[in-house]
């Protein structure tokens, strides 16, 4: 189970022949997620690890019955690569490509408004439902089977704590990166709205980082619908304000954005918040012991 | 990306917006040809430094005559200047904009940015000019209006001519002040501005809409596609650590304290920071070195921090998951085999292609402490620092 990718999910892969794309390509395959096509331009009729490629999108769905796209084209042309994601009416579209101008990501959502595809990302590590499905660049090893959901806007950052969960013997459903951009597809509520309802998920992990509100409207988005426990954790909480931390997103603002405000309102929701990173997994843990919940969620 | 205020301008005007005639100048005998140039009963010096606040910081000086031009020029000039938005240490004024007086009726605020929570293009306006937005905000919300732009038909002349009413614009200088918003919309799109702020905007005696200031910040993303923009980029302004992590596509903040820390992905960055200072030290940078590097990028930007002379000690925090950790060690074997290693350094691996990576570091010989987690990592290398 788990949410929005499983074992029967059949991935198509926007930019197969580029480097990146390759390599993550052979992991994915390896991993166990069904590749049934590629997409590159002009490459057309060729084959690369064993998936055959097509010169579009739509070629591609028609040909292998794909519902989910994962896209690795460079920055310039990723926004337009998720446009023909949306007009193929594929379920999702996970954007991997960092540095996507914003104003082209404001033109892209705009577009998907009404739209059948869920975008997730850009500049995020993919989606993982553990041990059926990984699509993205997330290492495959760290993640167990089990009961928590993880989303983050950081990638290595869900990889940290979905390390610390699986090394304290507790396994994930699905581990979904959102994307440290400012304009974004998926955000925090889709997420948390999916894994309320997944009967597999028992507990959610919420991991963001200074800039922007999101945090807290996911926050009261919990305190008014969450059936579930939610721990969490934030980024950037000494991080100088005005100076952007790598993500296009990640920057305090105006006295806005700031860590202390965002676990403020987390705290307010009832989301034990780690204080270190480092203890993503424990406070996880003790809150699952609290609820009564650990059994169940301790991999076997 | 942030350009000065005269550049702005420049950009402004090339979109039809009214702003005063103004030269720059960086010397005080180029002020005084200015000054002439300009001809007018009033002149105003300002310094040209990327960061708001200039006014209150003694940054903007009004000149009567030629004279006090050049009197004014020679006391700015490699002023240092402390605003809110410098920081302690200021920003020396090499640069400054002689511009002609305007006769101001009014002052009003106007801006363009890409809101997070619509997804959209928004502009923004109040009557409450001059003054910093944030107060406004703060103090009195009911007096700040905004119009969401679809960018399907881009700032529409409803919406602006709404928010022109809005701001309490003369009636009669609403379609000038319509125009003018239509104007900077058009500069921000075209240029993929992220952010464009003017304070003031004003209404002067002779009934015009001009810009007084132009506050502009471009996506770094978007750079590519405008090279005219990229030109206008002043290196004075910038640390040269964060200029030449730029060079190689790094995302390199420098900070005060003296322990190095090089990080895939930003999140992971900003924690490791945090940890740092957790356990009672200070990081002595941001680093993210980002998804797929190559060894040739690992090793320029380990070179950064092994040339930065407050650096007392390096912790080197990596998951990998686009980025490998085998270039990570080749980076940092490279990086030591040219600069040397005189300091200790920590270094935690995980997530792809760990074996190899761990493989090649224990393999070169280097003096490396290596840590199991992050807090592992983070409490050695304050300890060795200490």
């Amino acid at each position: 189970m788990g949410i929005y990718v499983n074992k029967d999910t059949k991935v198509l892969v926007q930019g197969i022949t580029g480097s990146t794309a390759l390599f993550h390509t052979k992991q994915m395959i390896e991993y166990g997620t069904k590749i049934v096509a590629g997409v590159t331009p002009g490459k057309g009729g060729t084959e690369v690890e064993g998936v055959p490629v097509f010169n579009t999108v739509e070629e591609a769905v028609k040909a292998t019955g794909a519902n989910v796209s994962v896209i690795y084209v460079p920055a310039p042309f990723a926004a337009d690569a998720i446009l023909e994601a949306t007009d193929a009416e594929l379920d999702m579209a996970i954007c991997i490509t960092e540095h996507i101008p914003v104003l082209d990501m404001v033109k892209v959502v705009r577009y998907m408004e009404g739209k059948k595809t869920r975008l997730v990302g850009p500049n995020c590590p993919g989606v993982i439902t553990a041990d059926e499905c990984k699509i993205g660049i997330m290492p495959g090893y760290i993640h167990k089977k089990g009961h928590v959901g993880v989303v983050s806007r950081s990638g290595t950052l869900t990889y940290e704590a979905v390390h610390q969960l699986s090394e304290a013997g507790v396994g994930q459903t699905t581990a979904v990166g959102i994307g440290g951009d400012p304009v974004n597809g998926t955000n925090f509520i889709d997420v948390l709205k999916e894994f309320n309802e997944d009967p597999e998920t028992l507990a959610v992990v919420m991991i963001g980082e200074i800039g922007g509100t999101a945090e807290e409207e996911a926050a009261e988005w919990v305190k008014a619908n969450m059936k579930k426990p939610v721990t969490g954790f934030i980024g950037g909480q000494t991080a100088p304000p005005g100076k952007r931390m790598g993500h296009a997103g990640a920057i305090i603002s105006g006295g806005k954005g700031t860590a202390a405000e965002k676990i403020k309102a987390m705290e307010a929701a009832g989301i034990k918040v780690a204080e270190t990173p480092s203890v993503i997994g424990e406070t996880m843990i003790s809150v699952l012991k609290e609820k009564g919940l650990y059994e169940q969620c301790k991999t076997h | 990306m942030n350009i000065h205020e005269y550049q702005g301008k420049q950009i402004l005007r090339e979109y039809g917006v009214a702003v005063p005639n103004g030269i720059v100048a960086f010397s005080p005998e180029e002020a005084v040809k200015a000054a002439k140039e300009l001809d007018t009963g009033v002149y105003v010096v300002k310094a040209q430094i990327h960061a708001g606040g200039r006014g209150k910081a003694g940054g903007v000086k009004i000149a009567k005559t030629v004279d006090e031009v050049r009197e004014y020029a020679k006391e700015l000039l490699g002023k240092v200047l402390v605003t809110h938005q410098t920081g302690p240490e200021g920003k020396e004024v090499k640069r400054l904009y002689i511009e002609e007086g305007s006769d101001i009726l009014k002052e009003y605020y106007i801006s363009l940015v890409v809101d997070r929570a619509t997804d959209r293009v928004v502009l923004m306006g109040s009557e409450e000019g001059g003054m910093d937005i944030e107060e406004v905000a703060e103090e009195t919300p009911e007096k700040i209006f905004k119009e969401v732009v679809d960018p399907v038909v881009g700032l529409t002349g409803f919406q602006a001519r709404r928010m022109a009413f809005n701001m309490n614009i003369p009636a009669k200088l609403v379609n000038k002040a319509a125009k003018l918003f239509l104007g900077i919309y058009e500069a921000f799109i075209s240029k993929d501005a992220s952010i464009l702020e003017i304070n003031p905007l004003v209404v002067t005696g002779d009934d015009q809409v001009v810009a007084l200031d132009a506050k502009f910040n471009f996506d770094a993303n978007a750079l590519y596609r405008h090279a005219d923009i990229v030109e206008l980029r002043d290196f004075d302004e910038e640390d040269p650590k964060e200029i030449e992590a730029s060079k190689f596509d790094l995302s390199y903040v420098s900070l005060d304290g003296n322990i190095g820390c090089m990080v895939n992905g930003a999140g992971l960055a900003m924690s490791t920071m945090d940890t740092i200072n957790f356990y009672g030290g200070k990081p002595a940078n941001f680093l993210d070195v980002g998804g797929g590097a190559t060894a040739e990028k690992v090793t320029e930007a380990f070179k950064i921090i092994l040339s930065d002379s407050n650096v007392k000690g390096i912790f080197v925090n990596i998951f990998g998951g686009i980025m490998k950790c085998d270039i990570i060690a080749e980076g940092v074997i490279q990086a030591t085999k040219q600069l040397g290693l005189e300091v200790p350094l920590v270094v935690r691996l995980e997530g792809t292609n760990v074996d190899a990576g761990k493989k090649l570091l224990n393999e070169s010989g280097l003096n490396i402490t290596s840590a199991d987690s992050m807090a592992d990592g983070a409490q050695k290398i304050v300890e060795l620092v200490g």
